[in-house]
């Protein structure tokens, strides 16, 4: 065997030991969600009970609506002003860039202890709002709107920036050259932008713990039940639930990124390599 | 040679809006973190609630935080520049599925994550809660953190400058040591960092992770996250800020170092997989 | 060489065996603006400056553009060629002077309500649209009947070929035809001035003959004015009814094609324009020049007695004959000889300078031969400069400070401190080290040209200053240097509106 195979032989094997590590646990998790049996490590036979005890558990379906209405909201509030921010920033000379720019990633390096401790001093002493919704969808749209900006950006600066001009050549105000020719060619990167507020929001427990004392949302119910011994089983079939819409997610928006990445690169070819 | 001027003014505002929200939410929050950690109850000017932490209790858990941030970062270096490098020894075309693999997990939720290793780890092989598990939760939690900036610089690395060091004869650990390991630096660093921070601030997994009761040894007890999350429990603003005040300047510090030492080469989460 | 190019220079060198001496006008070197009629003028900008960040990119500049014309901005990569080109559609505000379209001042207008279109570099068609739409974008924002739309559309798909390809994604369209969709979107919108920022840059060589085919006879058929941008001469020459040459932001030439070869008006646009042999000499009397150590005949007239100038003579006007030829005027030395086709290069020393000689007949490598010149081959022009100037202060009682350094000066006047003055340095003072810190002050190699025997060597000073000198050395563009300048021949001299 040459030494090149040899390496990809081990390689792969490496490889898969990793994978296996990654996913046992969560292969477990999966596994023990179609049976009934309290303890891991007794299998009680196959069936759908969790899952139905799961759609008819208030509590969880309460907290799983509000955590969508929490999640869309705060990334759609996100997805408008990260893009605008996005925009803005693109156009800004290198200082104001700078200061916006450290901006975002104070938000995305910051501990979710403290964002979530400044959330909870601002809303109790400087501004009240009377709605736990009003303050969850706040706090969220915050945190999510870094990582909007963070997926549009570099979208922004692959652009063309004479498409732009051309649209304002061919007669177009700035305003519907930017409806008409940078939005829809965004598209793609805000939908991922999207995605990844949406997963954010999904994620975070903390910052709704100390935002909010009323609304339940599925982290936060998640958090509070994992920290008690005796763990119910029905956790595991809301669990694998979670991570099937997640994975669904992330395949859809990398089906996209992947069509449009592929278009982009299709057109520069054509141009040829005179350059 | 292409600035302009008229145009880019009117798009600059669009900016606003975030900037305005973001001087509100981000940085009015911070200011008051500042205060509260300077003032007493009553409001006070002082610097008792720093005094406060040098109690024994507060130094225990930021030691404790600090050793299991250490550890986790080592271990988590040591199994994601192997995975990295043999990423890119596939073929490039399998490569992103691959990866893909690998960071999926880490858009679940943590705290499924989190579940998981509890479910397998602790429920399956019967492991005791404590400091190991903890150990294993955080690596478990932490690894694709790792795995993307060092894949990045992996990926991205020359391969003629790692043939040029052969030809110039140096056997392959002279390589490795000598050009691939310092060039891979800007990726360690950015990937350590991503790391260590969260894992410095995390309370979640030593709380569903951590000592129950079981045997204690040193490492068993509560984390840096663990007493803030404490105090603010308890209504404590004030030392709970001093901790929290204590734990952004760390992060802000070692957010400038990264900077300053990979000068952005690399890409931080999400950048890649969407 | 490139076929068309040739052509051109054939027919050149017909046209000129054929033309009677005293036809060939006196051109002096200064640029003046097109004589047009005010009705003529479809473009015009005056006085116009654009400073990016503290340098001056276009300078002052003057130019008017004749109605229906095919008109070319020629120049070097960062010349400001692009820049007027875009300060003519709107993407750039001037710093200073003004724009105006069809003698209506638009230098306020912004892009989408000038009535010129533009055809860019690399196209810029929208990605998310497909050829259709991208050809209506700009007639559905005039709110045009979708019938008349469409039938706009399919006509200028059809007039650029592309008849059919309407459904059709950008993305699936080779290089030639996206520039044809770019010309369609523009040409479509019925502009009065067609602008285009070197479209065919990113074309293979085949390709750009044939759209340079295609937009000259499309030029010819749609009778609109055509501003084009391009740093190839030869495209510059072959397409152009009018070329202008620009260096440093300056218009260094505007003229036919034919003169802009034929007589070009310094020593740079000589330089760039075609190969060339520039050779410094002195003007002894009209129609008499003297280079290399020799009297020649010339046709030019109206210089200064002795006035040093800068000639070029065309590597095809060099005659060659054998060695001992009466015709012949220098005897040289034959370096190489290339066959190129239909002609061959040759690089022949002579009195020191190594003339580039084309001639149909060869000599051999190694070859002594006796090489000549027609009166009407010389091209006599005026010499930028000589002598650097700069403004200054005189700091102590025989120093003198400029270009942000202090100079000890021979102060015959007894010009006191604090008094602002001018000060002269000529060529022969300024010297050049490799080693910055040998020089007074360091600097930038910014251009050279080659005038037989030595280089002139323009350096870009760290305080915004160009010291111009002649070396025998060539220097690399952009390298770092040293400035060194002979202290005793410093002239300085008080500014005139001082009282």
């Amino acid at each position: 065997m040459s030494k090149q195979k040899k390496t990809l032989l081990l390689s792969i094997v490496f490889l898969v030991i990793m994978i296996i590590l990654t996913y046992l646990p969560v292969a477990i998790l999966t596994v023990y969600s179609f049976t009934e049996s309290k303890t891991i490590g007794v299998w009680n036979g196959f069936s759908f009970e969790l899952y139905k005890e799961l759609f008819t558990d208030d509590e969880i379906l309460t907290a799983l609506k509000n955590t969508l209405i929490i999640g869309l909201s705060a990334s759609a509030l996100a997805v408008v002003l990260g893009t605008l921010a996005a925009i803005g920033i693109h156009s800004m000379k290198k200082a104001p860039r700078m200061v916006m720019e450290s901006i975002n990633q104070i938000t995305m390096v910051n501990a979710d202890i403290v964002t979530a401790i400044g959330f909870m001093l601002l809303f109790l002493f400087v501004i009240f709002i009377p709605n736990d919704y009003a303050s969850l969808i706040i706090a969220h749209t915050v945190i999510c709107t870094p990582y909007v900006i963070m997926s549009v950006l570099p979208r922004l600066s692959q652009l063309n920036p004479n498409v732009y001009e051309a649209g304002l050549d061919l007669g177009a105000t700035p305003v519907r050259a930017l409806f008409s020719i940078i939005l829809p060619q965004l598209i793609p990167a805000v939908i991922a932008g999207f995605a990844l507020a949406f997963t954010i929001s999904l994620d975070d427990f903390t910052i709704s713990t100390f935002v909010s004392s009323s609304v339940e949302t599925i982290p936060r119910f998640l958090y509070n039940k994992l920290k008690v011994k005796g763990v119910m089983p029905v956790l595991r079939a809301l669990s694998v639930f979670i991570m099937a819409a997640v994975f669904v997610v992330l395949i859809v928006i990398n089906f996209f990124s992947m069509r449009t990445e592929r278009k982009k690169q299709q057109i520069e070819k054509n141009l040829g390599g005179a350059k | 040679m292409k600035s302009k001027k008229k145009l880019r003014l009117s798009k600059g505002t669009m900016a606003f809006p975030y900037f305005a929200v973001s001087v509100l939410f981000v940085i009015v929050p911070l200011v008051l973190i500042l205060v509260y950690a300077f003032t007493d109850a009553s409001g006070n000017f002082t610097f008792e609630n720093f005094a406060r932490l040098g109690a024994a209790s507060s130094w225990k858990s930021i030691i404790r935080s600090f050793l299991i941030a250490f550890f986790t970062t080592v271990i988590c270096l040591l199994l994601s520049y192997p995975t990295a490098l043999a990423l890119t020894k596939i073929k490039a075309s399998k490569r992103m599925i691959i990866l893909m693999i690998f960071i999926m997990p880490m858009w679940i939720n943590s705290l499924l994550r989190i579940y998981a290793v509890q479910l397998f780890y602790a429920d399956t092989l019967g492991m005791e809660k404590g400091f190991v598990l903890t150990l294993i939760g955080m690596v478990y939690d932490f690894f694709p953190f790792m795995l993307l900036p060092i894949y990045t610089i992996l990926a991205d690395m020359d391969k003629m400058v790692l043939e040029a060091s052969a030809d110039l004869g140096a056997k392959p650990a002279e390589t490795f040591f000598k050009v691939r390991l310092p060039l891979s630096m800007p990726g360690i660093v950015s990937g350590a960092l991503m790391v260590f921070m969260p894992a410095m601030s995390s309370f979640a997994v030593s709380d569903i992770l951590g000592y129950d009761g079981g045997s204690a040894t040193f490492l068993d007890g509560k984390l840096f996250g663990n007493v803030i999350y404490y105090y603010f429990e308890r209504g404590n603003y004030n030392s709970g800020s001093a901790l929290a005040l204590l734990l952004l300047v760390l992060i802000l510090f070692s957010t400038f170092l990264s900077n300053v030492l990979t000068k952005g080469k690399t890409a931080r989460k999400g950048g890649t997989i969407a | 060489m490139k076929k068309v190019f040739k052509a051109f220079f054939e027919k050149f060198r017909r046209e000129k065996a054929e033309r009677p001496l005293s036809e060939t006008a006196n051109t002096q070197p200064s640029v003046e603006i097109h004589p047009l009629k005010k009705s003529e003028r479809i473009i015009e900008v005056q006085g116009l400056t654009k400073v990016f960040d503290g340098v001056t990119v276009i300078d002052n500049m003057n130019l008017a553009i004749k109605k229906g014309e095919f008109v070319t901005l020629l120049g070097p990569s960062g010349c400001g060629k692009t820049t007027l080109l875009r300060i003519i559609a709107g993407f750039e505000t001037p710093t200073e002077g003004q724009v105006f379209l069809e003698n209506v001042n638009v230098t306020d207008v912004p892009p989408y309500r000038r009535p010129v279109n533009t055809v860019f570099q690399r196209y810029a068609l929208f990605p998310h649209l497909n050829v259709f739409k991208n050809i209506a974008y700009g007639l559905k924002i005039k709110k045009i009947d979708k019938k008349v739309i469409a039938e706009k559309v399919n006509a200028a798909l059809k007039m650029v070929d592309l008849e059919g390809y309407g459904h059709r994604d950008v993305s699936s369209l080779s290089g030639g035809q996206q520039q044809r969709v770019a010309i369609a979107r523009a040409l479509v919108c019925e502009p009065k001035v067609l602008l285009l920022d070197e479209p065919l840059g990113a074309l293979d060589l085949k390709m750009r003959k044939d759209m340079q085919e295609e937009l000259m006879a499309m030029h010819k058929r749609l009778g609109i004015t055509f501003l084009y941008v391009t740093h190839d001469q030869e495209e510059a020459l072959t397409m152009s009814d009018t070329v202008v040459v620009i260096n440093d932001g300056v218009i260094q030439q505007i003229g036919t094609p034919k003169k802009i070869y034929d007589e070009p008006a310094n020593a740079f646009v000589a330089d760039f324009i075609g190969e060339s042999n520039i050779i410094s000499g002195v003007m002894l009397k009209d129609f008499c020049v003297r280079f290399l150590g020799q009297d020649f005949e010339c046709v030019d007239k109206g210089f200064a007695k002795n006035e040093k100038v800068d000639l070029v003579i065309r590597p095809e006007d060099i005659k060659v004959y054998p060695e001992g030829d009466e015709k012949g005027q220098l005897v040289g030395k034959v370096l190489s000889s290339i066959f190129k086709g239909t002609f061959y290069q040759m690089e022949i020393l002579a009195n020191e300078y190594q003339f580039t000689v084309q001639s149909t007949k060869e000599s051999k490598e190694g070859d002594t031969v006796s090489i000549g010149v027609k009166p009407d081959g010389i091209h006599i022009m005026k010499k930028l400069r000589s002598t650097n100037t700069f403004y200054g202060k005189v700091t102590g009682e025989d120093t003198v400070e400029f270009c942000g350094t202090e100079f000890t000066f021979n102060n015959v006047d007894g010009i006191e401190a604090g008094t602002d003055v001018e000060i002269s340095v000529d060529f022969d003072a300024v010297s050049l080290n490799d080693d910055e810190t040998d020089g007074d002050l360091g600097g930038n190699v910014s251009q050279t040209l080659y005038k037989g025997k030595y280089y002139q060597v323009q350096v870009y000073t760290d305080t915004d200053e160009d010291f111009f000198t002649d070396t025998v050395d060539d220097w690399d563009i952009n390298d770092r240097i040293g400035i060194k300048i002979d202290h005793s021949k410093i002239v300085v001299k008080r500014l005139e509106n001082e009282e």
